[in-house]
């Protein structure tokens, strides 16, 4: 799958990177969907050997092929949510040294990077990479709600029915962009919904 | 002079007025007949007498009923007020600093009384008298900064300074042009202003955040920054943007002059002396538009500042439509004369409007 280049934004939105094997005693991987794709790309046997991998497929199928990695432990996660837990109690135990390794979608990425600042992992043992949906983590500014996986703007907050327009003003503590109401000033009047990179 | 409180509201029926008094002294943040975004932060050393800049918070005929808008917002919204928890210190120094200017700068209207520990805080207008031991939270019905900000007009961001970097890690918002503290806090002084259009390009944050990280204890500095808000409606919000925004929509050639509010904040920055934070409290003032043309000179000014503002700042500022409505308002109040140096009235010397 072809790596979607983001266009140039404001300085709240996080800009991801590229994965890259870096040498170290421990390594934990997170991935959703297609972000198994960036972890095939930089496996090797040795790095495996100390690679804990939790992975979330979100309907996507590369359980298998991860699995077939053999890492030193390997956990397939029904949603981010159900994984968090986990997660954190992985953090909480690192030894110094840990490499973190974030890829797939924008709100696995940043959900789990407020986790590895929260569990005081250095910003520079943590790198991530973008695969696989553009969709957003959007949170409403009214009402505060978390609408996950937004791909269209306008889009209807799940929690108060307002329709939002999608901003780039992001927020790392809530791993989320915001969204605001789009026809406060002319009420009804909605916008046809398009992909948000259209 | 002794100030009258007036008994006006910022909502519904909106019966906010201003004053001869208030007009006169109403910080208007052109000091010249254009504007464009710069680095513009001075001293904050008081000022002409009466001015807003003369004391360091400012108390006007608003004062009471700006705190009953707070109250009101705050039982709607209590995430308009925020605090991380390593924020608390830098919350004791901000309530400290308030109470020692007002009781310094308003004798007759606040007093404070400390004994070791103990501190007994009079506020007259609000009819408070309590005693409480400082760095105690268990014995204020509030956290320190939310206990002192119900009690001072005016927004307050609290930034943690680390990395040489300003965090914007606490915060009571209740009188914002637009932003939303629940979503920024946590941010950093760049992520914070990403939305702020051309600003960025011309290089005016990073000048902007290296003056701020230098500010020293005792030297506090200020800027003025201005928008425009129909209604004279504190609470513009994000947060309730879906409430508020149609009212834009409500203007009219013959409700413009008493409708159409600038609205200007006079920001100031303070080191804090214990936890070595940065308080940037952001006071609202408003004034309509035909209050404000009582003032020859400023109605020439606003007229041209508007007429030559480059849509970015309009759109971004939220008026972009209603601009050409406010250009034929305006234009009335320009005869072409030339206007003098800098934001004061200068009544005296000004001519009348020759129209
Ligand atoms: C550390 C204290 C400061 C805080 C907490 C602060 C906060 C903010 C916030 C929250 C916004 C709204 C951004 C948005 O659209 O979401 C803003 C706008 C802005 N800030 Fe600051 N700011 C600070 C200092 C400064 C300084 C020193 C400057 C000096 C140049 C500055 C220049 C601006 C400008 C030009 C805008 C756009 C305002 C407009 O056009 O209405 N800020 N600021």
């Amino acid at each position: 799958m072809a790596k979607f280049e983001f266009p140039p934004s404001i300085l709240s939105r996080p800009v991801w990177g590229r994965l890259e094997a870096r040498s170290g005693k421990s390594h934990l991987m997170i991935a959703d969907a297609e972000g198994a794709e960036a972890i095939l790309d930089i496996a090797t046997p040795e790095l495996m050997e100390n690679t804990h991998i939790i992975y979330i497929p979100k309907g996507a199928n590369h359980a298998d092929k991860l699995r077939a990695l053999a890492p030193a432990q390997f956990y397939e996660g029904p949603s981010y949510d159900a994984s968090v837990q986990r997660i954190r109690r992985v953090l909480s135990g690192a030894h110094m040294g840990l490499q973190v390794y974030l890829t797939g979608t924008e709100s696995l990425m940043g959900q789990a990077m407020r986790e590895t600042s929260t569990a005081g992992i250095p910003h520079s043992a943590v790198q991530t990479e973008h695969r696989g949906s553009v969709a957003r983590r959007m949170q409403c500014v009214h009402c505060k709600g978390i609408t996950e996986d937004v791909e269209l703007d306008p889009f209807v907050c799940s929690h108060c029915g307002l329709n939002l327009f999608v901003r780039d003003h992001y927020s790392r503590r809530h791993a989320a962009y915001q969204g605001v109401c789009v026809d406060a000033e002319d009420h009804g009047n909605i916008p046809e919904p398009k992909g948000i990179y259209e | 002079m002794t100030i009258q409180f007036n008994d006006e509201t910022f909502r519904d029926d909106y019966s906010f007025r201003n004053s001869e008094w208030a007009i006169k002294r109403f910080p208007f943040p052109f000091h010249e007949d254009s504007y464009m975004y710069s680095v513009n932060m001075e001293q904050h050393r008081g000022g002409p007498a009466g001015s807003v800049y003369e004391k360091r918070f400012d108390v006007d005929e608003h004062y009471l009923a700006e705190m009953k808008d707070r109250a009101l917002v705050l039982d709607q919204d209590p995430l308009r007020c925020q605090s991380l928890p390593h924020m608390t210190l830098a919350g004791w120094d901000l309530l400290e600093l308030i109470m020692e200017c007002k009781s310094e700068d308003y004798p007759d209207l606040f007093e404070l009384h400390r004994n070791g520990n103990t501190w007994r805080w009079v506020n007259k207008p609000m009819g408070i008298d309590d005693t409480f031991t400082f760095l105690d939270e268990t014995t204020l019905p509030y956290g320190p900064m939310e206990y002192i900000t119900r009690q001072a007009q005016g927004d307050f961001a609290v930034l943690d300074q680390r990395d040489d970097m300003l965090w914007m890690d606490a915060g009571m918002i209740t009188t914002q042009a637009d932003w939303s503290l629940d979503f920024d806090i946590g941010m950093n002084f760049f992520e914070w202003h990403a939305p702020v259009p051309l600003a960025h390009e011309k290089g005016i944050f990073i000048r902007a955040l290296k003056f701020l990280l230098n500010i020293q204890q005792g030297a506090p500095a200020r800027r003025l920054n201005w928008t425009m808000t129909v209604n004279p409606l504190l609470d513009t919000s994000p947060e309730n943007y879906h409430k508020w925004g149609i009212q834009k929509t409500e203007l009219s050639p013959e409700n413009i002059g008493h409708k159409q509010h600038l609205r200007v904040e006079l920001q100031t920055f303070y080191r804090l002396p214990r936890s070595n934070a940065l308080v940037f409290p952001i006071r609202c003032y408003l004034c309509n538009f035909q209050d404000m043309m009582t003032m020859p000179k400023w109605g020439r000014r606003l007229h041209r500042v508007i007429r030559d503002l480059p849509d970015e700042l309009a759109t971004y500022k939220g008026f972009i439509d209603n601009k050409p409505m406010m250009l034929d308002y305006l234009s009335q109040f320009d005869d072409g004369q030339p206007t003098s140096p800098g934001i004061w009235p200068d009544q005296e010397t000004e001519p009348p409007l020759q129209k």
